[in-house]
């Protein structure tokens, strides 16, 4: 896959020294990121390293206790309230476990961000919600069920359906293939492809899975755990391709792509 | 000298004291801010869609538990208060007993508490569900205001509806009272209801009432602000759920003793007369 990033393009999303405590717990420490348009920047990582964390920055669902985050090369900080929403909904975003509303069927959770932000008319809303259900392979009879009916991968494939009802122009995918079958996590990433192919967007992927990597990654970016690393050392520890985070002889990035314990369980039992 | 904990060496009681108050002070900062944003954005009528479902769960569901209280409190009135009455040969007076107490206090408190427990448990529970589901962040990412979306409806159903419930919650009291009274106890019905038309007055039906938009709104804002700062997992919820109802218990005590005092400062205020407390 060829990188359509350029560091001559200016950055859609960035974080500048950004860090992020909650109470006494640091998570992330002066992180500067980029991410530009039309790339798929994924972002790979231990547990709790603090991917989820960079993604919610990025869309400005978190706000940091230090530094900036940018959009379209704008602080967030001085965009005005109704600037922020209107940016917002051309972000479209897949959360972990789907978040689809429990109270509402699957075709009230697609037609949510429709209903909420626009004046558009319940046929078109109904046909926006029959093609977007379509885009991720669900069948219209799906539309009247509750979430609680649904499996897992059907949550995601809705998730996703609900995230790209507005068209977004940036798509931030959180664990999109965890807790899926091997079959199902294919046809998240190929959704994923999908999706770029049919609409130019920028995508942000956190992962553990290797094989979202392979198939779907622009560009990709490993965190390394605060806590494990020494102070003043950089909290990004790999940037590059997927077939170089392959070839990469950091143990730590090694380790991490190959699933490989090494002396991990030395380190924990320590 | 400071005094050492023994389970916890090294941490004394004025580490404690500082970290409570610290906690506190964080907790009414928090709340405040919350109430804020609830100001800002409470004058947005929700979509009916939203709303009637959230009115039916807080209103309708709510009748049962509140007949039941009601209907008890009034019945307990009248066993408790008739052999003290009897003793002065007042027992004829019982309707103006239980009647006022109804109205004026236990009404209002006790509807508001197990409202608190039913309805205020419920939103925390729920909110804070979706807090750790991450559903509160999807409705951001989606363009919602979470408190508009979220905070307004719930705080509109309960201000609108705890009052309501109140109301029948003392209108069934008087029934039970009533019928323990003459049915059972052998009092007139006649002068049940001749004292307690001599003893109620408009001004305390309508204080209990104003006790109660202040009991609906402190259990809204104080359950929908547990379950927007619910800790994660199932013991998150859990908690939440537990101080919704414990803090909204105090609140309504609190709030009890405060707007009694105002009511009766307000009602020489208005009408003259002896009753004063300062």
């Amino acid at each position: 896959m060829t990188s359509l990033s350029s560091p001559m393009t200016p950055a859609v999303l960035e974080l500048q020294n950004v860090s992020v405590t909650f109470g006494a717990h640091g998570v992330l420490r002066t992180l500067s990121l980029q991410v530009f348009r039309g790339e798929t920047l994924v972002l790979i990582g231990e547990s709790g390293c603090g991917k989820s964390v960079t993604t919610k920055l990025l869309a400005g669902l978190l706000h940091p206790t230090h530094g900036r985050v940018l959009w379209h090369e704008k602080a967030v900080t001085e965009l005005s309230r109704r600037e922020i929403r209107q940016r917002r909904l051309k972000y479209g975003y897949l959360f972990q476990g789907g978040a689809l509303f429990d109270s509402l069927d699957v075709y009230e959770n697609v037609a949510f961000g429709l209903r909420e932000n626009t004046r558009t008319r319940e046929n078109e809303i109904r046909d926006i919600v029959q093609l977007r259900l379509r885009d991720v392979g669900l069948p219209w009879t799906a539309a009247r069920k509750r979430p609680s009916e649904l499996s897992g991968g059907m949550r995601k494939r809705v998730a996703l359906a609900r995230a790209l009802a507005l068209s977004p122009e940036v798509m931030f995918y959180d664990e999109p293939t965890t807790g899926l079958d091997p079959v199902m996590s294919d046809v998240i990433n190929e959704l994923i492809l999908e999706t770029r192919s049919r609409q130019p967007v920028t995508s942000i992927v956190v992962t553990h899975d290797m094989t979202t990597v392979r198939r779907v990654a622009d560009r990709v970016v490993m965190l390394y755990p605060l806590a494990r690393l020494q102070p003043g050392e950089p909290q990004i520890v790999f940037e590059g391709t997927a077939t170089e985070a392959f070839e990469c002889p950091d143990p730590r990035v090694h380790n991490f792509v190959y699933g490989e314990a090494g002396e991990r369980l030395k380190e924990l039992a320590a | 000298m400071s005094a050492v904990l023994p389970e916890t060496p090294g941490v004394t009681i004025f580490h404690l004291v500082g970290r409570y108050t610290i906690d506190a002070v964080r907790a009414i900062g928090s709340l405040t801010l919350f109430c804020w944003r609830l100001a800002g954005q409470v004058w947005r009528i929700p979509r009916a869609k939203v709303l009637w479902p959230i009115m039916y769960d807080v209103g309708v569901q709510s009748l049962p538990v509140i007949l039941v209280t009601g209907l008890f409190i009034g019945m307990v009135l009248a066993v408790q208060s008739y052999d003290t009455l009897k003793v002065m040969h007042f027992e004829s007076r019982i309707g103006s007993v239980i009647n006022v107490t109804l109205v004026k206090e236990l009404g209002p408190v006790l509807a508001a508490t197990m409202l608190a427990g039913r309805v205020g448990s419920a939103i925390a529970a729920e909110i804070g569900t979706m807090r750790v589901t991450e559903q509160v962040d999807a409705l951001d990412a989606l363009g919602a205001d979470p408190v508009a979306y979220l905070v307004v409806p719930r705080f509109l159903a309960c201000f609108w509806l705890i009052p309501a419930l109140t109301i029948l919650a003392d209108a069934i009291g008087m029934f039970g009272g009533w019928f323990v009274s003459t049915c059972i106890l052998g009092v007139s019905s006649h002068f049940f209801w001749l004292y307690s038309d001599s003893f109620v007055t408009a001004y305390d039906v309508v204080s209990g009432v104003v006790k109660s938009l202040f009991f609906g709104a402190a259990i809204a804002v104080i359950a929908c602000h547990r379950g927007f700062h619910c800790g994660s997992g199932a013991e998150g919820v859990g908690r939440a759920a537990t101080e919704a109802f414990v803090y909204s218990f105090i609140a309504i005590l609190v709030l009890d003793f405060i707007l009694g005092i105002f009511m009766l400062q307000a009602y020489r205020w208005l009408f003259g007369g002896p009753i004063s407390l300062f």
